[in-house]
Parts: structure tokens; sequence; C-alpha cells
């Protein structure tokens, strides 16, 4: 089913929508951009429809409404640990395609890596809905279309806001829960509104995006041989490591732990996990002071190789999601495409020069 | 051939070493400008001039050889010019009103500038506004920040853009991206401290660095923008020094009112048997405390501003000649 609503008529829906959910959306927070005024698109709660940001891709991912920045697992007081509480009221995720892919590749780490699954990820993203947001054109970086996150699928999300000339039509996922839905849509639907009839899937991104590539064919390869090639050298040299490409990754859940003692006899303290990056320095400290991957152009093959190659190999689907975002933030321009493009051209190199032996 | 000379320098004309030819000093305050003015400048040069221009120090045009007849008629081509600077009087096509206080110059500023933290020109034209046209001879510059770009310390009043750092605990990951930075960079005013950065308020000086490197936005900008005023900064034949630190995390209708204070503060205490006494040797010689005193009479500050309880010029002078 979907409907399609003029701006006031989708306010209404919105406001109705607030009555079940907490909103999260990517909207727009004024002068707190970095650079001296300019402001960030990032996640928050979202209070009007007006609020939503459609015009351009949020600098930082969903992943922080289901996976905080910090997180306090428990308290300890003196021998018991205490899980803090968290609010329960449903919440519903407003994102782009990709980004639900994203939330696919990140319900794989937390939830189906290994026997256990994560308490903490579960509890949150149990109150999860999705709304998706079209794409009706993409963006400069975007290569949803090349890793196959541009059509979610319908059993994936519960509404889906394609914006239009008039106003947003509203499509409904097939796993609405149907009171919310229902009462919202008669609510909204006055004269105006048009029930549209769909059966046809909507097109919620582009069929392609602007940049078009294959993606790299490691078959006939050794890893060994990736690893070894100079071309990870230019990232030394232009990688500042500053994180940035990790934070803003919707996939990118890397986290560490720390024990923050709140009294002088160590009997009260908190546990908390932070999100860790394997861009950042310190990431890969261990006891002794031992670390490795210390040449910020080895991070670089380690994350190209981790989003690419061995999540695939692991879970049979590609961690990268094609958002782009890490592109867009990276302030020494460094683009994740046009890396994915020169492993392509050393697969190339390598099995040619081979051959010739 | 016959000119009034104190008329003419102070009406943006120079005497040059060439008996009976002028240069044009065109002014562009905080160093930005149309560039549909060029045209102007080179018709000028070309027609009236050596065709030949000069970039001046404090970001203006000076363009040679121009012969002293030719002054009314050029005063009426620069009036489009004269019109752009958004002066607070009516300009005409009697040239600059004066050239008294030097061309407020700015860096180039957070229009164009990643480090800056606030538009610069936009200050510096605001200032313009303020205090043209005066005849005093006044040093003024914005500059971005405290890389200070356009050498604020070496002016009577320069003025360096900062923002006081807004700290958010929930988005930090301890990476010490800033701490880090700042030690290395700045000041060393930020520390880790049970995993959260600590902020020396004392030892920051809101250069904005630490938002910058933030890799989750932990660090942002306040509201509003602050500034840091340092003053009598000289070059000079007698005491060359450095401009010191006056206020503090002031905003900046504070900045504007100090500046115009002064004006009278100067009207009172110069010595008029010289041609102009620059505000730095008045200061000297009335003292800090009273200058401080006066110029602060009837501002509210912001409650951020801090003032310098005492002042202590470093610099040298000429005469002592300690190295030779």
């Amino acid at each position: 089913m979907a409907i399609a609503l003029t701006h006031p008529e989708f306010d209404l829906f919105f406001q109705d929508l607030k009555q079940s959910y907490r909103i999260f959306g990517p909207m727009r927070k004024k002068g707190k951009g970095a650079m001296s005024d300019t402001d960030v698109i990032d996640y928050g709660p979202i209070s009007s429809a007006n609020d939503i940001v459609w015009l351009e891709k949020s600098f930082f991912s969903p992943k922080v409404v289901v996976n905080p920045i910090r997180e306090t697992l428990f308290h300890f007081v003196n021998q018991r640990a205490v899980v803090p509480e968290i609010d329960v009221q449903p919440i519903l995720l407003l994102l782009r395609p990709c980004d639900l892919a994203g939330i696919d590749r990140l319900d794989t780490i937390f939830l189906q890596n290994g026997e256990i699954s994560d308490f903490y990820y579960e509890r949150r993203r149990a109150l999860v809905k999705f709304a998706i947001m079209g794409c009706e054109t993409g963006f400069d970086s975007c290569f949803c279309a090349v890793m196959g996150t541009n059509k979610p699928n319908r059993d994936a999300y519960d509404y889906a806001f394609m914006p239009s000339t008039k106003g947003v039509e509203v499509h409904f996922g097939t796993s609405t829960s149907t009171s919310t839905s229902t009462d919202a849509s008669t609510d909204a639907s006055t004269d105006a509104s048009t029930r549209l009839t769909d059966d046809i899937e909507p097109a919620l991104a582009p069929e392609h995006n602007r940049l078009a590539f294959e993606l790299p064919d490691f078959s006939h390869v050794t890893i060994e041989q990736i690893f070894s090639h100079p071309m990870w050298l230019e990232y030394s040299r232009r990688c500042i490591a500053c994180g940035r490409c990790n934070t803003s990754c919707v996939t990118c859940s890397c986290f560490t732990m720390q024990d923050i003692y709140t009294d002088d006899n160590k009997q009260l303290a908190q546990r908390r996990r932070r999100w860790a990056g394997c861009h950042i320095d310190g990431f890969t400290n261990m006891a002794g002071g031992h670390s490795f991957r210390t040449k910020n152009g080895e991070r670089m093959r380690f994350k190209i190789m981790h989003k690419l190659y061995d999540f695939h190999r692991r879970f049979g689907k590609h961690m990268c999601v094609g958002c782009g975002r890490c592109t867009d933030v990276c302030p020494e321009y460094i683009s994740f495409t046009n890396t994915i493009k020169k492993v392509s051209e050393i697969i190339v190199e390598v099995t040619t020069h081979a051959n010739r032996q | 051939m016959s000119i009034d000379r104190k008329i003419v320098t102070k009406n943006a004309y120079r005497i040059t070493k060439k008996r009976g030819l002028t240069a044009l000093r065109v002014r562009v305050p905080g160093g930005h400008m149309e560039a549909k003015h060029f045209g102007l400048l080179q018709e000028i040069a070309m027609t009236y001039g050596n065709g030949s221009v000069h970039l001046t120090t404090r970001q203006g045009f000076e363009i040679p050889d121009i012969d002293f007849s030719n002054m009314a008629e050029i005063n009426v081509k620069i009036l489009p010019l004269l019109q752009d600077l958004n002066l607070a009087i009516e300009v005409s096509t009697t040239g600059y009103p004066a050239a008294g206080t030097r061309n407020i110059s700015a860096c180039i500023g957070n229009r164009v500038c990643p480090f800056a933290n606030d538009d610069t020109t936009a200050l510096a034209q605001r200032l313009e506004r303020a205090v043209y046209p005066h005849d005093f001879h006044f040093k003024i510059a914005v500059t971005g920040c405290p890389n200070d770009c356009i050498k604020a310390h070496m002016q009577d009043f320069g003025i360096i853009c900062i923002t006081e750092p807004q700290y958010d605990a929930s988005r930090c990951i301890s990476c010490e991206a800033c701490v880090k930075n700042c030690k290395k960079k700045v000041t060393g005013a930020l520390s880790m401290d049970a995993f959260n950065v600590s902020r020396n308020h004392d030892l920051c000086i809101g250069c904005g660095e630490c938002i910058l490197k933030c890799p989750t936005g932990a660090w942002s900008r306040s509201d509003q923008v602050l500034y840091r005023m340092v003053i009598m900064g000289r070059t000079g034949k007698k005491n060359p020094r450095i401009a010191m630190p006056f206020i503090k995390w002031g905003d900046q209708d504070t900045m504007v009112k100090i500046i115009e204070n002064t004006y009278a503060f100067v009207e009172r205490y110069i010595d008029k048997s010289l041609p102009k006494e620059h505000i730095g040797y008045i200061v000297d010689r009335v003292g800090y405390q009273v200058f401080k005193t006066e110029v602060l009479e009837g501002i509210v500050l912001n409650d951020e501003a801090e003032v310098a309880e005492h002042i202590q010029w470093g610099g040298y002078w000429y005469k002592d000649g300690l190295n030779f």
C-alpha cells in the first residue's frame, strides 16, 4: 500500500507516528560543523517533518542510534554489577537504503557473529523500526548500486518516504505494524491525499549511481600479493589517521573497553565501551606496549580488505554498503572508491605478470 | 606649482620622490574587494600613472607617478570604489575623506580558511564604519585565529577571533587526537582525565584546533564567536615591540567599543606639538592603568571576558644598541 501526501498531510502523518515512536533521523545541527559558520547534518531526535534533511547526506551515520558512541555496560558496586536501564520506547529510524543495509551488517556483527549475541546491541535494536528516506538521485560519492544495496526488501522496513514534487509518497513495507499505519494513514488521508495503486516495488534509490565500477575479483590472486603491493605506500603518505572514515561509516562497529573508578577505594566503577577505529592511533595496542599496522597505508589496506574481502569470506556479503561517507568526510580527499579501483588495477597487473611467466 | 600638502596627503595622495608626481593610495578594508574594481585600478594606472601598481602591506593598492593636476579627475573616477567601502558617512567626488587611521586589514578569514573562527573581513568592515574617517594614526587588523597570519601582534589593535570549545563527553572516544595536537601545536591546554578530556581554561587560547581534529564531533564551537584583543604592538624608529593581550574572551561589541573609546582617549592625551604621535607612546606616557580605566568606561563586558591586570611590553630600543 502507498499514499501520496501533501507536505501538511505528511506533517500530520509524522505527528501521528510520534505518538508511538521516538523518531530519529538526519537533522541540521546549526553551527555545529567543525569549521566556523558551518552546520553538520547528524542523527538526532526529529520533532517535526520539517526537521528532516532530505537534500544533503548526513555527515555521521544512523549507527549511533543502535550503537552509541559510548555506552555504559554495567556499574560495579562492591561485588555486584548493575546494568543500566535504557529508554524502552520504540524508535522509528529514518535512513537511506544504503544505511538500512548498514544496519544489517551491524546485526550480522553484533547478533550473528559466533554463538552469543550482543546483549546491549540486541536490546536497543529490538526497539527500532525503519522508515526509508528515498533517494531520487543519490549524491556524487554514492555507490549503492555497485554494492547492491539500492533495492531494500519490503520486509526490512515499515515505511518508505519518497519525496515528490507535491509532497511525500508514503509506502508501507510488509513488516508495518498495522495499528500504527492504519491510524496514521486514516488520520492523514484528507480529500487531497491519493491512495496509490502499488503492487510494484517502489524505486527507493537510483538504478545506477554517478560512480560506476566493478568490484575487485580476488579469485585469481593470493592475499599476500595484495598485501605486499606497493600501492599501499601512497596511503602512508596521504592518510593522516584522523579516523573520520571510521566514525562516519555506518558499518564500522569496533569498540574498546574502559573501566572508570568513581571512588578512592575502587569499590564503585563503571565499565563502558566506546567506538574504536582501525585508522585511529591505539587501535592495535596490546599488553607489553606492542602494536601493529603502525603505518597509515597498512591501516588503509586493512580497512579496504575488511570492507570488501574478509567480511565477505565470513558472512557471504560485503561489509561496505556504498554510502560513500568515508569519501565525503576525508580531510585529505582520499576516495574510497578510487582506492577500490586501484585494487582492481593491481589485480590485473599481478595476474598479467603471473601469466607472462 | 602650488599644492596644499596637508590636504593632499589626508586625501590619500602621497608626496613622492619625484617632484610634481604623486601616488594614489586605494584602501581595501578587510582585504577583500569585488573583482570588478580591478578595471578601474588598471585604467587609473595606465591613464594617469606609469602603468604599474604596488600592493601595500596593509592591503591596499598604490598607483605611482600620477601628476598632481590629475587628482580632481581621479577623485571623480574612484567614486564607485569609495561607495563600496560602505562608509558611515556620505561619500562624494572629492576623494578619500581621511588617511590618518590606516586601512583595517584582515586575513582571508572563514570565507575561505578552515582554521578561521570568524568572518574577518566583515568585522574589519564593521570597524571601518565605526572609526572612519579619522585623522589619528591607528593601526587595526583582524585575524581569524591565533595563527595570526595578518600579524595582529604588530598593530595598535590586533583582534584575534577565537571560540570557546564545548566538550560533549558522551561523544568522546578518548582517541586523544585533540590532546596530542594541543600539546604539540598549541599550549597543551588539554589532558586526559579518566578517559575524558579536561580543558584548562587559563591555558586555552580558543584557537579551535581541538574542534577541527575531533573525529566524532565531541568538541564543538561556542554559540558566540569571541575575541582576544592584543594592543600597542608597533614597528617604527624608537621601540619596536609586539602587541600584548588586553582582553581575552571578549565579545565583538566590546572590541568595537574599546577602539571607539580609544579615539577619545587619544584626543585627551596626544602630544599636539608633533605632527602625529602613535598611540603606543601615548599609553606609555599616560600608563596602562589609566588607559584601561578610560577605554573600558561605559562598557559592560560579556561574562566570559577577562581584562589584563598589568601589561609589560617588551621589544627593544634602537638607541640601546645592546648587541653591537
